[in-house]
């Protein structure tokens, strides 16, 4: 059952394509739950091929699920709404080349049923929010990257749908353009929308997103808050930083670190696990030196997503 | 029909933005001026000249329009993934093919009225009498490359551009040569004759369509015989957008 409170819910989420002449196939998404709460920015990420931009095209009706349910805001997918809940931003910019900023928008507003008249004022307000209004005027084919990403905002954008699908939304962004992406997606979070957003762009996810999903070969491997995800636990390492510390207590030092480097006047050592911890302190309160900082060393979604997925590469073979 | 109004406009703009329509048609239009040239060098009937070449002109860079730029109508949207953003707003599918099938028959429709001036004009320069039968002959023409635009269109939601362009090709001889076929299949064994028979009924009937010889050599054609013609022309392009919408409804975009 879907619940109004999730913009997505998806069961069994599954596509199989068919490849070739002997129609041979191949798995791009596998069994996918996903429930999207409204109001959330929520992270897709996945290395190339790993079914992110497929469970996009299936939210958008680009393509059909092989099985499973879906259900946008509540209601099931392929239900004809009056008004389409989805802006989509397709991963590398294509639009109609030939078209001005100022017709793709209006050919856009269009297509979901608005009116010449509704449309013209909401191109105003589209182009004013992307930074586009100096050149309305101009051919979709003059526009940069970064250009061309931002009228893709806008596109979606068109008919203030309540949710949003960005894939790729920072590929090939200079820093800048990064940095505006950024902060528009923020502020579509603002507005009260729910984003759901793919990037190869770890920091970007990290940054942004409420909620993320590391999908692996199709399947999902890890689901949570960006902060549950990074949660340290218990044998991940921590750094201590110590002054003062005498020949002796190095000497009790060795055996419970794994690291251990001199620094001027003071070691930095590197602990694995609470425990050995507790054991570093005694030492440190022993020979009567002073503890400079402790850090955990808490992993970063890049390296939760690397282990996600040569743990499911270990699981494969 | 928001929908379908904007989506044959934008095709109505790529058509007339792309500089190959341009030559085309300025092509066939130096092709119809030529024939005061020609005119000059023919002893006789130079009348039967001019329209003979002028129509044939027509006709031929009409086929050449409707099928190289038919052909890409949903290839081109596909290959250069715009269609990701036109169909994941509300449009139904049936709609966008629609909008898109209206736009190239209005572009076809606009190339043809250009290159009937051209002519008018050189008939005009000619002095060659107009009557008629010559608006209906291009309404014909016109008729023809809208059937070749849904066949075109058709091709182009299930197979890649050039093979769709083949296949165009191939239904533009083959609808032209349906009283060929069909006199064979007389010759040959029941297989033979059923297999020409029913290629003969499946394949759009151009010839119907062929109207030049009335304004060459005008002679009877009643105003029911042309609504059947206009008829059979609308029934058949409807009947192919129909299998293209099934067709398209069906399809992934990967």
């Amino acid at each position: 059952m879907a619940t109004a409170t999730w913009a997505v819910r998806t069961e069994s989420l599954t596509k199989v394509f068919r490849l070739g002449l002997r129609g041979r196939p191949m798995t791009a998404v596998h069994r996918v739950d996903l429930a999207i709460e409204s109001g959330e920015i929520f992270g897709f990420l996945g290395a190339n091929g790993a079914g992110k931009t497929t469970i996009f095209k299936i939210l958008t009706g680009l393509v059909t699920p092989t099985s499973g349910n879906v259900w946008i805001l509540g209601r099931a997918l392929g239900a004809r709404a009056s008004a389409s809940p989805i802006g989509f931003l397709p991963e590398s910019g294509y639009y109609h080349e030939f078209l001005t900023a100022e017709e793709f928008l209006r050919f856009t507003g269009q297509l979901c049923g608005m009116s010449r008249s509704r449309c013209a004022a909401r191109i105003d307000e589209l182009l004013e929010l992307v930074g586009l209004t100096g050149v309305r005027q101009v051919t979709l084919r003059a526009f940069s990257k970064g250009m061309l990403q931002r009228i893709g905002i806008a596109q979606a954008l068109i008919n203030d749908p309540p949710l949003m699908i960005l894939d790729e939304p920072m590929s090939g962004l200079d820093p800048i353009g990064r940095k505006q992406m950024r902060e528009l997606i923020l502020g579509l979070k603002v507005a009260g929308k729910t984003v759901l957003f793919s990037s190869h762009i770890v920091s970007d996810v990290e940054l942004l997103c409420d909620r993320v999903t590391m999908l692996v070969k199709g399947s999902v491997v890890a689901t949570g808050r960006v902060r549950d995800l990074l949660h340290p636990r218990a044998h991940e390492p921590s750094e201590l930083m110590i002054e003062g510390m005498n020949e002796e207590g190095l000497f009790h030092l060795q055996p419970l670190v794994s690291r251990l480097v001199h620094r001027d006047a003071q070691v930095v050592v590197t602990v694995q696990g609470a425990s050995q911890v507790e054991m570093v302190l005694d030492v440190i309160r022993v020979s009567k030196a002073r503890l400079v900082s402790l850090t955990p060393q808490q992993r970063s979604l890049e390296e939760l997503f690397a282990s996600s997925r040569d743990e499911s590469s270990e699981v494969n073979s | 029909m928001i929908r379908v109004w904007a989506v044959a406009l934008c095709t109505i703009r790529e058509a007339v933005r792309d500089k190959l329509l341009y030559n085309l048609v300025a092509f066939a239009l130096f092709l119809i001026g030529s024939t005061i040239l020609l005119s000059r060098l023919t002893l006789g009937d130079f009348h039967r000249l001019v329209l003979d070449v002028g129509l044939a002109s027509i006709n031929l860079f009409g086929v050449v329009i409707a099928i190289f730029v038919g052909v890409g109508l949903v290839n081109r949207e596909i290959d250069r993934k715009t269609i990701y953003v036109v169909l994941s707003k509300t449009i139904p599918r049936w709609q966008f093919l629609l909008g898109k099938y209206l736009g190239l028959a209005c572009t076809v429709a606009g190339n043809v009225a250009v290159m009937a001036v051209g002519l008018a004009l050189v008939l005009w320069v000619m002095d060659v009498p107009m009557h008629g039968e010559l608006a209906g002959a291009l309404v014909a023409i016109c008729l023809e490359l809208w059937v070749l635009t849904a066949v075109a269109l058709l091709c182009s939601t299930f197979t890649t551009t050039t093979l769709s362009a083949i296949c165009t090709l191939a239904v533009y001889v083959i609808g032209h040569s349906i009283g060929q076929l069909t006199a064979l299949g007389a010759k040959l064994d029941t297989l033979g004759r059923t297999v020409l028979t029913a290629i003969a009924y499946v394949m759009p009937d151009l010839e119907r369509f062929n109207l030049k010889g009335l304004v060459v050599e005008p002679h009877s054609f009643s105003s029911l015989d042309f609504s059947l013609m206009v008829a059979y022309g609308l029934t058949y392009i409807g009947s192919l957008l129909a299998l293209a919408t099934l067709v398209f409804k069906r399809r992934d975009f990967q």
